[in-house]
């Protein structure tokens, strides 16, 4: 029933101080605009981070050796060796777990000097042999022409695809490097693809200064016979990628005579973990914002409280007077309640309000003035966080009120009378 | 009363029939105001009895005193005790929003016990723009507009001059022709005479 005595009971009650109401209000307000904005900020970092790792499978892992450090089968510790092209079917049939598996060669290009030249100009960039299935593991963004394929890999093609780096520093400014001959360690290949990253980290940048060419080209042009340089590998998504690299190394080991408890032939990255150490500190920051945004709260709610037991003792009279009237003690008690909930949930929305308000600001912000922040993008907070907010502000108000309104009951209507 | 174990009324033994009009007398610690609590199911008492309409009315919950209150007796108060944010028509209507009733029914009822007190006019006005004489009026017709078994004035014409609470008293004396028990509680000896019977109180009993 809407009774509009009571609202505008109300409002004459909080309107009758008005400094002391929003200044109370302000505090609740400013409690709930902190949350906000530290959960947006933080939605932000995250956003920027992931962002960071662009479309990275984020289940992948890198195998590679290191030199033997245990003795085994009449063979020395300290002995090195290669992965090789017997490797790719090796792993293939004996770990189903992985879903793509992609054998990886890169010329050192940093320790070469300039190492691809196109006519006059010349670049160091790294050069890598790849299977077309990388572009599942690493993604690129392809800008013109295609990325490797199985006809490239299974003819050895002598074609690469460069990135947007390369391009700029070979080829003159608008002109397409598509169907070009560049010359790499003195081979030539022919430019089919120019690509740029998902990405947006500096490591991102860096990868456009990248050139792919069929892992059989690769090999043959570079004198590498049969030599893997490393696995790429990425996990099926119902195991883990960390059970995977176990089982990789396994088969590994058998096949290349590495004794069973030699954890260091292999060198192996797997992304799971740096991902999962990324998603911990998130939820990390998530529950310190929680934590210290609830603690602002809880200090404007208490704020409310108290306001709430001035306001009563103000108007013990008035409650004695009601009460000899026929006020039940339930009457002032949900008065009293419904007072510090409309106060709590007024000035928490506007927080609520504010807060939003400056996240889309900042938001609008970044992209309008087109802002390149590394590890902050576009923060947020989802509709169910500021619902939850609002819930919370609720319960917070009643709980403001419960206090004050328990005191009522104890107002004995002859004392009220009596008070002056 | 309750915790502090000071003992004011000392055996009262009073009948106050239906229609009554009579006074409690005493001077200031006599026990009158207390008498008058009890009597308003505002206080507690420790011992004794007391019957309301035939009703036993002791160790009641807040609630139902409230319930009591609203339904059997009306109050008017020494120093008024309206509800200063509220006009004269909603002061009077007061007790029905306690009974339920809705905004628009009580407020016409309001008016015409505010009509009958000769105030239509000041309906709209704060009780700060009323003068003593008119919110005692405001505060006889809030106390009869729930229709109440019992009237009880605590010192109504304490804060009035002598011409204005010759007005009050016969106001009183009317709403009590009208077949409602009314009881004054007062210090004052004119007052007292205007009434049917006086119940003068010393030292927690009654004197005569």
């Amino acid at each position: 029933m809407f009774d509009l005595d009571k609202w505008h009971e109300i409002y004459l009650t909080l309107s009758r101080n008005k400094l002391r109401t929003f200044l109370t209000a302000l505090g609740v307000s400013w409690g709930i605009f902190m949350l906000i904005i530290m959960l947006g900020a933080g939605k932000g970092l995250e956003n920027g981070v992931m962002q960071g790792f662009g479309d990275f499978a984020t289940n992948s892992l890198y195998v590679w050796t290191d030199g033997t450090t245990v003795p085994y089968k009449g063979l020395p510790a300290g002995r090195y060796f290669n992965l090789n092209n017997g490797d790719i079917d090796l792993l293939k049939r004996n770990v189903p777990e992985i879903e793509t598996l992609a054998p990886r060669n890169q010329l050192n290009g940093y320790s070469e000097g300039n190492n691809v030249t196109y006519n006059n100009k010349a670049g160091t960039f790294e050069v890598y042999g790849d299977y077309p299935d990388f572009m599942k593991i690493q993604p690129k963004k392809l800008m013109q022409g295609r990325f490797l394929n199985d006809k490239d890999l299974k003819d050895s093609r002598k074609v690469a695809v460069i990135g947007k780096r390369v391009c700029d520093v070979l080829f003159a400014k608008d002109a397409s490097p598509i169907g070009k001959y560049i010359l790499i360690n003195g081979v030539y290949f022919q430019v089919i693809g120019l690509f740029t990253t998902t990405g947006t980290s500096g490591m991102s940048a860096r990868e456009t200064e990248a050139i792919y060419i069929p892992f059989s080209t690769f090999q043959n042009a570079f004198h590498y016979g049969n030599i893997v340089g490393w696995f790429a590998i990425t996990a099926k998504p119902e195991y883990k990628a960390s059970m995977v690299e176990e089982k990789v190394k396994d088969v590994l080991k058998k096949s290349h005579q590495i004794a069973p408890n030699d954890d260091r032939a292999f060198g192996s990255y797997n992304s799971e973990k740096e991902f999962g150490q990324m998603t911990g500190v998130f939820s990390g920051i998530r529950w310190l914002t929680v934590f210290v945004g609830g603690a602002t709260l809880l200090a404007g709610v208490i704020g409310i409280s108290n306001i709430m037991l001035i306001i009563i003792k103000e108007r013990t009279k008035e409650i004695g007077i009601k009460r000899a009237l026929g006020a039940t003690p339930a009457n002032i008690m949900v008065q009293v309640m419904l007072e510090s909930v409309i106060l709590t949930f007024v000035a928490g929305y506007f927080g609520l309000v504010a807060g939003v308000g400056l996240l889309e600001l900042v938001a609008w912000g970044l992209i309008e003035f087109q802002v390149e922040a590394e590890m902050f993008s576009n923060p947020s907070v989802d509709l169910a966080v500021a619902l939850k907010a609002l819930a919370a502000l609720v319960v917070a108000g009643i709980t403001a009120g419960l206090i004050p309104a328990y005191r009522t009951t104890k107002i004995k209507p002859v004392e009220a009378l009596r008070a002056e | 009363m309750g915790d502090n174990k000071l003992h004011v009324l000392k055996g009262i033994d009073a009948h106050i029939r239906e229609g009554e009009l009579v006074s409690i007398m005493g001077s200031s610690g006599s026990g009158k105001s207390t008498l008058l609590n009890i009597l308003g199911i505002l206080d507690n008492y420790d011992s004794g009895e007391y019957l309301l309409n035939n009703t036993l009315v002791k160790d009641l919950s807040e609630t139902k005193a409230a319930h009591y209150r609203n339904q059997f007796i009306g109050f008017v108060f020494q120093s008024f005790n309206l509800v200063s944010f509220k006009n004269a028509m909603e002061n009077v209507a007061l007790p029905l929003y306690y009974k339920g009733i809705s905004r628009k029914k009580r407020n016409l009822m309001a008016l015409e016990y505010l009509d009958k007190m000769g105030l239509r006019n000041w309906a709209e006005h704060m009780p700060n723009e009323l003068s003593g004489g008119q919110k005692q009026r405001v505060a006889i017709a809030r106390a009869l507009i729930t229709q109440p078994k019992v009237i009880l004035a605590d010192e109504p014409t304490g804060a009035l001059d002598s011409v204005t609470s010759l007005e009050v008293m016969n106001i009183l004396k009317d709403v009590n022709r009208q077949g409602i028990t009314v009881i004054i509680v007062t210090h004052e000896k004119d007052i007292s005479e205007m009434t049917q019977r006086v119940i003068r109180l010393r030292d927690g009993v009654i004197e005569n």
